[in-house]
């Protein structure tokens, strides 16, 4: 029972952040079919998550079979790039959209960046990256003979494809196309920034019926369509996302011998450019408009000593329960379908919904910066836990395969055995996931936006509200700071993965 | 029928130098420590690495810089030796098409393979439902079709328990005789060689020694030979 503490609290979290708002809604007499609005609403939501997820994870299939089977100066440089929105807090890249299509941008008027075409593009610069390095991952899993196999049996390109890169990918696919579909379906910042009352989806309407309309029970309807969706697409992806939490090395393609030829290094080389070209100028626009732009103001300062603070708390959170939820699986391998569903809760009840529960919870206690801090932080961590748990399992599977007959041997038990063997023995994975949190925390506006108290100020707010002012300098030297903070935490990450 | 002449092959930091000779209608072991560079001979041969100096000379006609589906090789490998979303049939059928468009005739061919190797009765089933010999002889069977006059196999039945790599290697012995094929065979067992190989090529730090009978190879006096079967 003692290895279940962690589920319970996860789920005594989200019922605590539930439960009042159907209490709520029944006091109130609503009721939970969807209406006219709803409709819309969803409507909107699904149509343009299957765009987003279509214009990211088609092109993806070509630019990873590209990356895949060229060899070329700044390959490793490339594929850096493409892990950089994977870490990038959501404001940042806002602001760098915005500083390139915005209305004073270099290239102002080629879209209209406040609607359909923002959200959309925003999705598209976050996502197909990630299914790039995803499908290549893929990709990359066929076995070396394979290739070896092909060039011997004088496979062309096409047969490649058929016979090798398809296999390869296919399965990966549905499990891609569904993240991808959940991250576009559930996106909340770039839709309050770039959307607008044409071009909401369930998640800003929800946060909009809860805190302007204060209309529980429209909110509460739109909230078990969104879980809905999120748990179709969870059935879709097999029951297990597939999260980017290992930032792996890809390997290199150099045992292939197909796309040798002129026409395919040129058709590999124009995939690889234009994707590079939608992925780099936002990142680039974010280090012109903010190098020369930072100034250490006061602002500035407790901004980051706030966000610094509600990660390190999210972080602790966040690895408590993953570290919990991992024995737990260990322990429990029988249950361990339900305690990975546990885990992804925190994703998949919206964060308004959340949000909205806990303040009704909480609202008689205390409602000063602190109870914010601690709910920012809390909500942080289960949003953090799906990308935790799809790491920490194996690690602590391992040590505990390694360490469990000579702790029983040696009476080693209890907190002696987890600070002298398991947490030594998990280190780089704890490392990596708490450095993860961290970040993840330090970037996230969501969790701000939905439960900061009034003067509480972070980093993603700070831009956030800068830019509301029209100071783009200044928004421009926070969200510099913001991303180098971001960027190099998940250097630090991917180094604590080669731990040992 | 294999000439390797005054070549180096050079690999961050790895030196393997070679020059020999193998006639047709032989079966050659290669034998050496762990690491002596035996698969990369091999994968030299197939194209798969290229030399930094001499030439390879396959059945009368320079293959130094040839691609490897132009040298007129067949590589079994330990593993992988079969695509897993295709059945038996096809995985042999990619050795004549690899666009799997054939006739009446190819098919045959396939079928009187796949029955030379013993695994008819698995045709339509996927590697992935076969076991690891059965999956060996998809690889042998492929080797029938494509018709190439010389096979390598990279420690092909490694993986095999000692009675199911015998009957591999007796497989090989026929199939070797019936087609004059001329079989290079990397093994990490002096059994294999014993078992089949007319000669030995010993491998060992770099170095491809001049190539010598079975019988004379286990008797030898030359101290790295005499270190390796201890």
């Amino acid at each position: 029972m003692r290895h279940l503490t962690s589920p319970i609290l996860i789920l005594a979290a989200l019922a605590v952040g539930i439960i009042p708002l159907i209490t709520f809604s029944v006091a109130e007499g609503g009721t939970p079919w969807p209406d006219a609005y709803a409709l819309r609403i969803t409507a909107f939501t699904l149509w343009q998550a299957a765009f987003s997820t279509a214009l990211s994870v088609l092109p993806a299939n070509a630019v990873a079979r590209a990356l895949a089977r060229q060899q070329f100066w700044g390959r490793d440089m490339v594929l850096a790039f493409f892990a950089v929105p994977l870490s990038l807090p959501v404001i940042v890249a806002v602001f760098g959209i915005a500083a390139l299509y915005g209305n004073s941008g270099m290239f102002a008027g080629v879209l209209n960046l406040y609607g359909i075409q923002g959200i959309i593009l925003a999705h598209v610069f976050f996502n197909l990256p990630l299914a790039v390095r995803l499908l290549l991952e893929a990709i990359d899993s066929s076995a070396p003979e394979n290739h070896r196999l092909a060039s011997q049996l004088g496979f062309s390109g096409a047969d490649v494809w058929r016979h090798v890169d398809w296999p390869a990918m296919k399965p990966a696919l549905p499990r891609v196309a569904s993240l991808v579909f959940l991250l576009c379906a559930s996106s909340f910042v770039i839709v309050l920034t770039f959307g607008g009352p044409s071009a909401t989806t369930l998640e800003v309407a929800i946060y909009q019926s809860l805190r302007m309309d204060f209309d529980v029970s429209r909110a509460l309807t739109l909230s078990l369509i969104q879980l809905g969706i999120s748990l179709v697409m969870v059935w879709v992806a097999g029951k297990t996302l597939m999260l980017p939490a290992q930032l792996q090395t890809l390997r290199s393609g150099t045992l292939r011998r197909d796309g040798r030829s002129f026409s395919a290094r040129m058709i590999d080389a124009a995939l690889i450019m234009t994707a590079s070209l939608l992925v780099m100028p936002p990142l680039f626009a974010v280090l012109y408009e903010g190098v020369a732009s930072v100034s250490v103001d006061e602002a500035l300062l407790r901004a980051t000593l706030t966000s610094a603070a509600i990660a390190c708390l999210s972080a602790a959170l966040a690895l408590g329960l993953a570290w919990g939820l991992s024995v737990a699986q260990v322990r429990q391998p029988r249950w361990r379908g339900s305690l990975s569903a546990i885990g992804l809760g925190g994703y998949l009840v919206p964060p308004a919904v959340l949000a909205t529960g806990w303040f009704l919870a909480f609202r008689n206690i205390y409602g000063g910066p602190v109870l914010s801090i601690v709910l920012i932080a809390s909500m942080n961590a289960l949003m953090a836990l799906p990308f935790l748990i799809a790491l920490l399992p194996a690690a602590v599977q391992q040590s505990f395969i390694q360490h469990d007959r000579l702790c029983a041997a040696l009476s080693v038990s209890g907190f002696n055995r987890l600070r002298l063997i398991d947490i030594p023995s998990t280190r780089s994975a704890l490392a990596q996931c708490g450095l993860m949190a961290f970040v993840l925390s330090l970037g996230d506006l969501t969790a701000t936006t939905l439960l900061g108290s009034q003067g509480l100020l972070t980093l993603p707010s700070l831009v956030q509200q800068q830019m509301g002012h029209y100071q783009s300098s200044a928004a421009g030297g926070t969200a510099f700071v913001l991303a180098m903070l971001c960027l190099g935490l998940t250097f630090a990450a991917q180094r604590a993965s080669r731990w040992t | 029928m294999i000439k390797i002449s005054n070549a180096t092959y050079e690999w961050q930091g790895f030196r393997l130098a070679m020059d020999f000779a193998l006639s047709e209608n032989t079966i050659t072991a290669v034998l050496g420590p762990s690491g002596a560079g035996k698969s990369t001979l091999l994968n030299i041969i197939a194209g798969f690495e290229t030399l930094a100096q001499g030439t390879i000379m396959l059945i009368g006609e320079d293959h130094t810089t040839t691609e490897p589906s132009a040298r007129p090789v067949s590589l079994v490998f330990q593993d992988n030796n079969s695509f897993a979303h295709m059945t038996a049939r096809n995985n042999v059928a990619l050795g004549i098409s690899p666009a799997l468009h054939l006739n009446a005739d190819h098919w045959r061919m396939i079928d009187a393979a796949l029955n030379k190797v013993g695994i008819t009765h698995l045709a339509n089933r996927k590697p992935g439902d076969m076991s690891g010999g059965e999956r060996q002889r998809i690889a042998l069977a492929r080797v029938l079709v494509r018709k190439k006059p010389i096979l390598l196999l990279d420690e092909a039945f490694a993986a095999l328990g000692p009675s199911l790599r015998m009957e591999m290697l007796a497989l090989v012995k026929s199939l070797q005789t019936e087609q004059r094929l001329t079989v290079l065979m990397v093994t990490h067992q002096t059994e294999d060689a014993k078992a089949i190989a007319d000669q030995v090529l010993f491998v060992d730090n770099g170095h491809v020694h001049p190539l010598q009978a079975v019988k004379k190879f286990l008797t030898s006096k030359d101290e790295a030979i005499k270190n390796f079967l201890s």
